[in-house]
């Protein structure tokens, strides 16, 4: 097997027992991202990270295990990094180095890990598809024609095609979860707040929330047993204790209620996805857990309320890139942050402010009762992470709502800031599928379970787009 | 003319608190390096987030507590969104709907004058203008700043006046800011606007703001400055522009800014990096118990306790820095002197407390009033020489011209030159001259 075709799990054993060092690690790695033709990095700190490779190597010598010691990952490219470029993948940013690392990048750090490159992504996270960057979009390895998701879809791309042992994404409406489901990879949305936000270039400051790529649910555990946790920097991470994730995995589903919202298998739900999506959950059933049809009575009012919520505080947050301060004008905003601006600061506006933006924040309420509501009935739910496969690259740029729309099945997770996962359910066509798990909110340990659960039986993540 | 004068007040007073309102920045930022007390937070880099400052947020209640305010239990920060080079997010973290204090008022002049809110805020950068070239600094970006926002309640500049040293004189008391307006601590910017209608209830439909005022005395020349321009503009039967006008110090005038719009739009919302902030009532009762005696309390308990005059006592609770070292000489002084005594001789002396301790003023005092030992015989046979060479103290005294008396002290005293106790040279020049 390909070094760089492992779990972080399997890589830290072999580190650990030296079987391969992590400069071997990183090297594959390196190997895989020069020879593939995906865009799936804006940069690539090969000298930065071959020095931190070989610190590991010392420190694996002397003995030391920390939980990501030695291992390559990626970073969405929002993620700010002390000394090296952070784009946004926009113009804006084009040349803007950090002076500081976001929280997570430090957390990594500390635990061992090797940041082996920054991410391509829509810019300033604002896409589904990947093609909205400013430096070319990602491509789909199970199908270069076809786009990865996004916005976090070099971070997806870079776990799917074995340039990383893992990577960390983005997801305010959906940008880590339509991405792994994309790609074959597990994607985990934390509960807003679980995971600083710190050092991170804001979106929609309300409903950002830090994740991850893995190959599996293992490893997505032992990521954010990393990186969770209360920070200094950032008011909005509650005091909550961080449990040991890894250790809660194995439990089995036996009498846990799954409840399956209605609202979410209608019309315009790919019909071969369903299926599949509805065969995971009679797998859940088989296995001894109770399925509930449920109902979320205001999914169908989620899309217009996050397109109110999100692009105002996107105006807000945008404001900083004055063109005074990081050597580009204004200018080299791209047509959808021109879109996303615009709208915010429209519905912002005197007079227009209760009829959007304050009745958006009511709806907003009115989704996190219905999932409260429904969480009094049941443990968790199920529901497809998209309603379609991975369409083609080019098929929906010039259509931005038929865009927005795709994330339909995720942004109501970031409206009620409850955590989201999701894991690979197989492939259409050779195109991956994606089952997402919803929890209430700090309910990752539970999510873990259920999706590591169902990804020993099925083993979807030894499925690889190249050879493995 | 028949009119009336609206002033309502927007002053804005810098905390004095470690560090910034978001970050861990030191706040002294005056005098020092451009741009070396800053972070990602203050400069706004991207991904930077803020965290609020407790020790700013309770002092901001306790100053709404001092101005008699209602303290809701829940409030929230918010976004104040617009467009300045000094003001690094494009937007400034301020309160608006929810602020941190309401509806409270503040006693002056006799008067009972309305402060409608009480907020926190963060301060912004700094633009310097070279030449051709506009510098900034973001030393002051960030830095606790609380608004304090006024009833157009006030008629004339002297009230105003007297409610701006009052408010000085809080802040300084709470020891929550130093308030000085030279280093902008303490930024006053009154909207005036007047109306023909005496009686009217209902405000005129234009306000003029005056920013730049950097002193009390100025606030008062640019106050009637406004008032004799806006009536000038009045009398041609039109009304003067809504705008923003600065006080020129040269000119000795206001000058116009820019023209105001409706309202500016900042688009107002809840700042989304900061939760809402939840008040218990024990936390509320709590500050407030911990807000010290204030000046116009402290001046009664002086009146009523130590028997001052009621404008001894305004003197000495001026600054809190005299009236403690007013009440800790007090405590020492014992019998030896009363408080009366040492408030007159504070006063009359300009006693710089910097430079005499409590317990050396208490010996001054002593020391001031100490007579020296008399020979009796040798008075006598001063006073009686006295008499004998200016033989016209005895003709008055005699026509009952009893201020002839001082006059014999006086040169009594300026011979012996020893300071001895006048009652007994009284009553030696009394005797021989009867």
């Amino acid at each position: 097997m390909k070094l760089n075709n492992l779990t972080i799990k399997k890589a830290r054993q072999g580190l650990k027992e030296k079987q391969f060092s992590s400069v071997d690690l990183l090297n594959a790695c390196l190997e895989q991202i020069k020879s593939k033709n995906l865009n799936a990095f804006i940069t690539v700190c090969e000298k930065e990270a071959l020095t931190q490779a070989k610190q590991a190597d010392e420190l694996i010598k002397a003995g030391q295990d920390l939980p990501l010691l030695g291992v390559p990952i990626a970073a969405k490219d929002i993620f700010s990094t002390k000394g090296v470029k952070t784009t946004a993948s926009s113009k804006v940013l084009e040349n803007y180095i950090p002076e500081y690392d976001a929280t997570v990048i430090t957390k990594l750090k500390n635990a061992g890990a090797i940041i082996i490159g920054k991410t391509n992504c829509d810019a300033w996270a604002h896409g589904s598809s990947g093609e909205n960057s400013d430096f070319g979009p990602v491509k789909n390895p199970w199908n270069e024609e076809y786009v990865p998701g996004g916005s976090s879809s070099g971070s997806a791309v870079s776990v799917a095609a074995n340039m990383a042992i893992a990577a960390t994404g983005t997801d305010t409406g959906g940008s880590i979860r339509l991405p792994a489901s994309f790609t074959n990879t597990v994607g985990l949305k934390p509960t807003y707040g679980r995971v600083s936000r710190y050092g991170i270039i804001a979106m929609a400051s309300s409903l950002d929330t830090i994740g991850h790529f893995t190959k599996t649910v293992e490893d997505s555990a032992i990521f954010l047993s990393v990186t969770a946790g209360q920070d200094k920097h950032d008011a909005t991470t509650p005091p909550q204790t961080v449990p040991d994730y890894e250790k809660k995995l194995t439990q089995d589903v036996k009498g846990l209620k799954i409840g399956v919202p209605k609202e979410y298998f209608i019309e315009g739900l790919d019909k071969r996805i369903k299926e599949n999506i509805e065969k995971a959950i009679k797998f859940y059933e088989e296995n001894g857990a109770e399925i509930q049809e449920i109902s979320l009575p205001h999914t169908n009012d989620a899309i217009a309320c996050y397109y109110i919520i999100q692009p105002a505080e996107v105006s807000s947050n945008l404001a900083r890139y004055d063109g005074i301060r990081y050597g580009n004008l204004r200018d080299s905003f791209g047509q959808e942050a021109k879109r996303r601006i615009m709208l915010g600061t429209f519905t912002l506006s005197v007079g227009y402010y209760d009829a959007y933006y304050k009745k958006a924040m009511k709806v907003r309420t009115l989704i996190l009762e219905d999932y409260e509501k429904a969480f009094q009935k049941v443990d968790a739910l199920i529901t497809p992470t998209s309603p379609t496969l991975p369409w083609k690259l080019g098929e929906k740029v010039d259509d931005p709502l038929a865009m927005y729309l795709s994330d339909v099945f995720t942004v109501t997770a970031n409206i009620a800031g409850i955590p989201g996962l999701t894991v690979p359910t197989g492939f259409i066509n050779n195109l991956p599928v994606g089952m997402q798990i919803l929890g209430p909110h700090f309910s990752e340990d539970l999510l873990f379970r259920m999706g590591h659960f169902y990804e020993q039986r099925h083993d979807f993540y030894k499925q690889t787009p190249y050879e493995s | 003319m028949n009119h009336k004068v609206i002033i309502g007040l927007e002053v804005h007073v810098e905390l004095k608190t470690k560090s910034k309102m978001f970050c861990e920045c030191s706040a002294q930022y005056y005098g020092q390096k451009p741009n070396s007390h800053t972070c990602p937070v203050c400069l706004g880099l991207p991904g930077a987030l803020p965290v609020p400052n407790q020790q700013a947020i309770e002092w901001c209640v306790q100053i709404g507590q001092a101005l008699n305010c209602n303290i809701p239990l829940f409030s929230k920060f918010d976004r104040k969104n617009y467009f300045y080079p000094d003001l690094a997010k494009g937007y400034q973290i301020s309160q608006y709907d929810e602020p941190f204090c309401l509806d409270g008022y503040i006693e002056v002049n006799g008067k009972k004058f309305g402060i409608t809110r009480v907020h926190m805020e963060e301060d912004t950068g700094k633009l310097l203008h070279d030449g051709n070239s506009s510098l900034i600094d973001f030393n002051r970006s960030g830095v606790p700043l609380v608004e304090i926002v006024t009833e157009p309640d006030f008629n004339d500049a002297k009230d105003v006046k007297a409610y701006l040293q009052k408010l000085q004189q809080i802040v300084r008391y709470l020891d929550v800011s130093d308030a000085d307006m030279e280093k902008g601590q303490m930024r006053l910017e009154p909207n005036i606007s007047i109306s023909l209608d005496v009686n009217s209830k209902v405000l005129p439909k234009y306000k003029v703001e005056v920013k730049n005022i950097n002193s009390f005395g100025f606030v008062e020349k640019a106050i009637n400055y406004e008032v004799e321009r806006q009536l000038g503009i009045l009398k041609t039967d039109k009304l003067p522009a809504q705008e923003t006008r600065g006080w020129d110090e040269r000119k000795n005038a206001t000058v116009s800014q820019r023209a105001k719009e409706e309202a500016n739009d900042y688009r107002y919302f809840p700042e989304p990096d900061i939760p809402p902030i939840r008040w218990t009532k024990e936390k509320i009762a709590e500050l407030k118990a911990q807000i010290p005696e204030l000046a116009d309390e402290k001046s009664l308990r002086f009146q009523k306790e130590f028997g001052l005059s009621e404008y001894d006592a305004e003197i000495i609770t001026r600054e809190i820095e005299l009236a403690d070292y007013f009440a800790e000489a007090v405590k020492i002084a014992k019998d030896k002197t009363t408080p009366k005594q040492m408030a007159n001789y504070i006063i009359n002396k300009k006693i710089n407390i910097n430079d005499v301790l409590p317990a050396k003023l208490i010996e001054e005092i002593v020391s001031s009033r100490k007579t020296e030992d008399v020979n009796i015989d040798e008075l006598k046979s001063i006073v009686k020489k006295i008499i004998t060479d200016n033989p016209k103290i005895k003709e008055d005294f005699a026509k009952g011209k009893d201020s002839v008396i001082q006059f014999a002290i006086g040169q009594t005293m300026r011979i012996i030159n020893k300071k001895i106790d006048i009652n007994i040279v009284r009553k030696i020049i009394l005797e021989e001259l009867k």
